[in-house]
Order: structure tokens, then sequence, then C-alpha cells
């Protein structure tokens, strides 16, 4: 039976269904999804990754924001938190673990070091992990305490609630097609 | 046996090949030709029952010749002696390896080789151990800058300069007191 259109409008009410149903941007929905599931992979590189460890714990317990699941893998992540110094040994292999890192990703410089070079104005250190990898949140404190690292994490939060992902690959294929 | 009456020891069986022998608040220093360098410590570990190699390090006295200083630090588990030994290394001289004495010497002779460029003949696996294959440089060198060197090895590593801008950490030699060797380091009124 095919319905008339005035009808069709009243038959979508369902009662059954009703109060499950949230109109939204797919945008919003995408964000809602990313912001709240985030899996960081820990780069633990020297002193501030204990303080990344108390994070994950149960004192302060990243997993109240879905945040906890910490992937050792970096194709299973979607946060690179590069937590210590950087030495010059080590950049090209923290360069190619964010490299296998699937899109979207984002990364975190914890701390002094990561940051910049910190205290290591030295031949040996890179002077902050952003001369290789586009850095979204940088946490100052040597090493920052877990609270901080949770700002961090907030802040990348709302961050990525600002995000247009949709938006912009829609512009992107207008743009290519004219 | 103190280590007093091992560097007595050392002076009777060594005779023209020990320089010299220092004390300095109960530490004993025994400077000794590198030629003797080996039997010296051979001897001590031998004869002398010090059988365990706590550090070796070197020295760079940039600007004299023989440039460079090896020092050994050795010390025995039963009595607790502690003795150092040093020998001077010119630039072009290698120095022989320790490790037939103590197995732990390979790894403080790789980081002299790495962070100085002083060759050990001898050595079951003469390569770099903190900084990799092919860097070019000698980073604990006087003559290496603070700062570093810009070097680039494709896929493997490569190293920038850093900044410094005055300070921190920086010192020039030489200067009469503590504001003119750190610049950063000012009275604060």
């Amino acid at each position: 039976m095919v319905s008339s259109s005035s009808n069709t409008l009243h038959t979508a009410y369902d009662s059954k269904i009703e109060g499950n149903v949230i109109i939204t941007r797919v945008d919003a929905a995408i964000n809602w999804m990313r912001k709240n599931s985030l899996w960081p992979m820990p780069m633990g590189l020297a002193c501030c990754a204990i303080e990344l460890m108390a994070t994950a714990s149960s004192r302060f317990d990243i997993s109240r924001f879905g945040m906890e699941v910490m992937r050792f893998s970096p194709r299973q992540a979607d946060v690179l938190i590069v937590s210590g110094t950087v030495t010059y040994k080590m950049a090209l292999a923290v360069k190619r673990v964010w490299d296998q890192m699937p899109e979207p990703k984002w990364c975190i410089a914890m701390g002094a070091c990561a940051s910049s070079g910190g205290m290591y104005r030295s031949y040996a250190v890179l002077q902050g992990i952003d001369k290789l990898i586009p850095v979204d949140v940088y946490i100052s404190g040597c090493p920052p305490r877990p609270e901080a690292l949770i700002e961090g994490l907030m802040k990348l939060q709302s961050k990525i609630e600002g995000e247009h992902s949709t938006m912009d690959q829609k512009r992107t294929f207008i743009d290519e097609v004219a | 046996m103190s280590a007093l009456a091992d560097v007595t020891t050392l002076r009777e069986a060594f005779g023209e090949k020990i320089w010299e022998t220092l004390e300095f608040r109960g530490e004993h220093t025994v400077r000794v030709d590198l030629d003797a360098l080996h039997a010296v410590l051979k001897k001590c570990k031998d004869d002398l029952g010090y059988e365990m190699i706590l550090d070796i390090s070197s020295i760079d006295h940039f600007g004299d010749d023989p440039r460079f200083e090896m020092a050994y630090e050795i010390a025995s588990l039963d009595d607790s002696k502690h003795l150092r030994i040093k020998a001077k290394v010119s630039e072009d001289e290698a120095v022989p390896t320790a490790t037939d004495l103590w197995l732990g010497a390979d790894w403080h002779e790789r980081e002299v080789w790495d962070m100085m460029g002083i060759p050990f003949v001898g050595h079951p696996n003469m390569k770099r151990i903190l900084m990799w294959e092919g860097y070019p440089y000698f980073p604990l060198r006087k003559d290496f800058p603070l700062a570093g060197r810009p070097t680039d090895m494709p896929d493997v590593a490569f190293t920038g300069v850093a900044p410094l801008e005055g300070g921190p950490f920086v010192t020039s030699a030489g200067g009469e007191d503590v504001a003119r060797r750190e610049p950063r380091a000012q009275v604060v009124k």
C-alpha cells in the first residue's frame, strides 16, 4: 500500500522508536564518536612515560573519558602521545610509528622535551617533535602531572568537536569536479 | 693489602713505566706509560685482586700533546679497595683492550670509542654504542660544539644544531668570575 505524502509524515512517527532518535549533523555524530573513543599510542621515551602510566592507572583513570585503550600497535591507535625526550637516534622511529597510524590521527607532545627539546640543548636531542610530526596539543611540564595530560586530552577532544570532516570532504570534491 | 701497598708493589714491578702516583683523600691514582698499561692492568687483576672494573673513561686535554688520557677505575670485592689507573694517549695511538681481563670492559670501551674516538686494539666488537654507525663526529671531544653539527644519513638518523642563545649551560672558559663565564648567571639585585 502506498500512502499519500501527508500520511507519510505521520507514519514516520512510531511510538516504539520515539525517544531513541536524535537528529544531528553527520559531522557532529562523527566527532562525537571519535572524541569519546580516543585510542592512544603511548610513545614512552623518558620520565614523562611514568606520568603517562599513572594517568592510565586507577587513581586518575582516563577510562572516564573513553581514552584508556592504550594500543601498542600504531595501526590500531588514534592519538600518538609522545611522552619524553626524542633523541635523534629515536626520531625516525617515532616518525615511522606516526606514518603507520591510520587517519584520522592526532598527536600530543607531552612535556618540555617532546615540545621543544626541553633542557636538552644538545647534539643528541631533536628540538621538538613538531619538526617531524604535526602536533595538535602541547603539554607543558617536566614532567606534566597526570591532571595536565588529562587536560591535554580533553583539549584534544574539544578540538575534535570542532572538526568538519564530511564538510571538508564535500568541499574538496566540489573543487575537484569544478 | 691496601691500595697504598698495591701502589708500592706496582712501582717496584714496573719502575720507569710508572710516571707518578697520586693520593687525594684516600684515593690512589697511578699514571702509567701507555706501553705498560695492559701489563699493569693485568697485574692488578691477576696478582693484586682487583676483580672488578667499575668504569673506563677518557679525558680530552685539548691543546696538549698527548691529547687524550684513559682512566680505569678498578676495585676488589672482598676488601673494597679502589685504584685508578691513568695513561696518556696521543691522537694517532690506539689503546690495548681490557676485555681480555674484565668482560665488563666491553661496553665501556665502546663508549670511549663512540664519544671520544679513541680506538682499541683487540676489542671483540669495536663499534659505536650510543650514536649510530656512520655518525661522523665524536661528540665528547672539546672541539665539538655543544649545539652539535648537522648530519644526515637517509633512513637511519639525522642531527641538527640546537639553539643555545647564550645559555643555559653555556660557559666560556677563562673568564675571571662566574658572571663572565656564564652570561646568564647574573646576580639578582
